[in-house]
């Protein structure tokens, strides 16, 4: 039973040098995960970004990345939960996301593992677990709509 | 987002419960009282090095988060999972997996819609994709 980990995994039927540009260009990122985010995803790099759901632009996300291993792999580390304003989240762990890509027969299996949830203020994790039942399903129906159109 | 819905607990409920999971013995004990049902402190203190004292400080952590109870059988206190508050710590984490779920959903949309609109055939674009630098 594991508290700490997720770990997603879909074959997604494209070019792996597609998936990989829609991972680890700011742009391209933000447009499927509903954030305006510019730069480059570089090892060091800190990125920020507005949420760009109606409702949700006040709250900004920063992304700082590890690894970048090109079509292989992608990680950065983030605050999960930095959704309350005026709240200083620096000194607070983050969780490392990692994107690794591995060619399959009918295109690009793509793995996502978020871990290290265990080093979020107990607190925080409560709130947040509640928080992302109710706004974060609004916000990705909003998104869902955005792309189909 | 103050909405409180039916089913939702306070924050503050949740809190001891992640505390009391936040811990490798507290763990190994849910994982032994899951696998092996009801048993006692002498069973579940069996083959480690941790004390019974210690043993028994942990399963009332766990008790006070709901996670297990006790009941006395004879001369014996029998320690049980509840599986009720375990679900509920699983279903917080399942919110954020279905969040990636989500997300990964979009980006399929995102790459895969450009690969059909493409005005060449698949192979061809596929070519085009790994030329690239």
């Amino acid at each position: 039973m594991s508290m700490d980990r997720i770990e997603k995994t879909i074959v997604l039927h494209a070019p792996r040098s597609r998936v990989w540009r829609a991972l680890s260009q700011a742009k391209e990122f933000g447009a499927w995960f509903g954030l305006a985010l510019e730069g480059d995803f570089a090892p060091g790099a800190r990125l920020t970004g507005r949420l760009t759901t109606p409702g949700h632009e006040h709250l900004t996300l920063e992304i700082t990345v590890e690894r970048v291993e090109p079509e292989h792999l992608l990680s950065y580390r983030w605050h999960p939960y930095a959704i309350e304003p005026g709240v200083d989240y620096a000194s607070e762990p983050t969780t490392l996301v990692e994107f690794q890509l591995a060619d399959v027969a009918d295109g690009t299996q793509l793995t996502v593992v978020e871990s290290g949830f265990e080093g979020i203020p107990l607190a925080r994790r409560a709130i947040a677990f509640r928080m992302n039942d109710q706004g974060w399903a609004e916000q990705l129906t909003h998104i869902a709509r955005y792309v189909a159109t | 987002m103050s909405r409180r819905s039916s089913g939702t607990r306070d924050p503050a409920d949740a809190a001891p419960l992640f505390a009391a999971l936040g811990d490798a013995t507290r763990l190994a004990l849910l994982d032994r009282l899951g696998a092996g049902g009801p048993q006692s402190i002498t069973r579940l203190t069996a083959g480690s090095s941790v004390t019974r004292q210690a043993i028994t400080k942990h399963l009332h952590i766990l008790a006070d988060a709901g996670l297990v109870h006790d009941s006395r059988r004879g001369r014996e206190r029998i320690w049980t999972l509840d599986t009720k508050r375990l679900d509920e710590a699983r279903r917080s984490l399942d919110q954020i997996a279905q969040q990636w779920d989500a997300a990964l959903g979009r980006l399929k949309m995102f790459v895969e819609d450009e690969q059909e609109s493409a005005p060449t055939t698949d192979s061809d674009a596929l070519q085009r994709e790994r030329n690239q630098p």
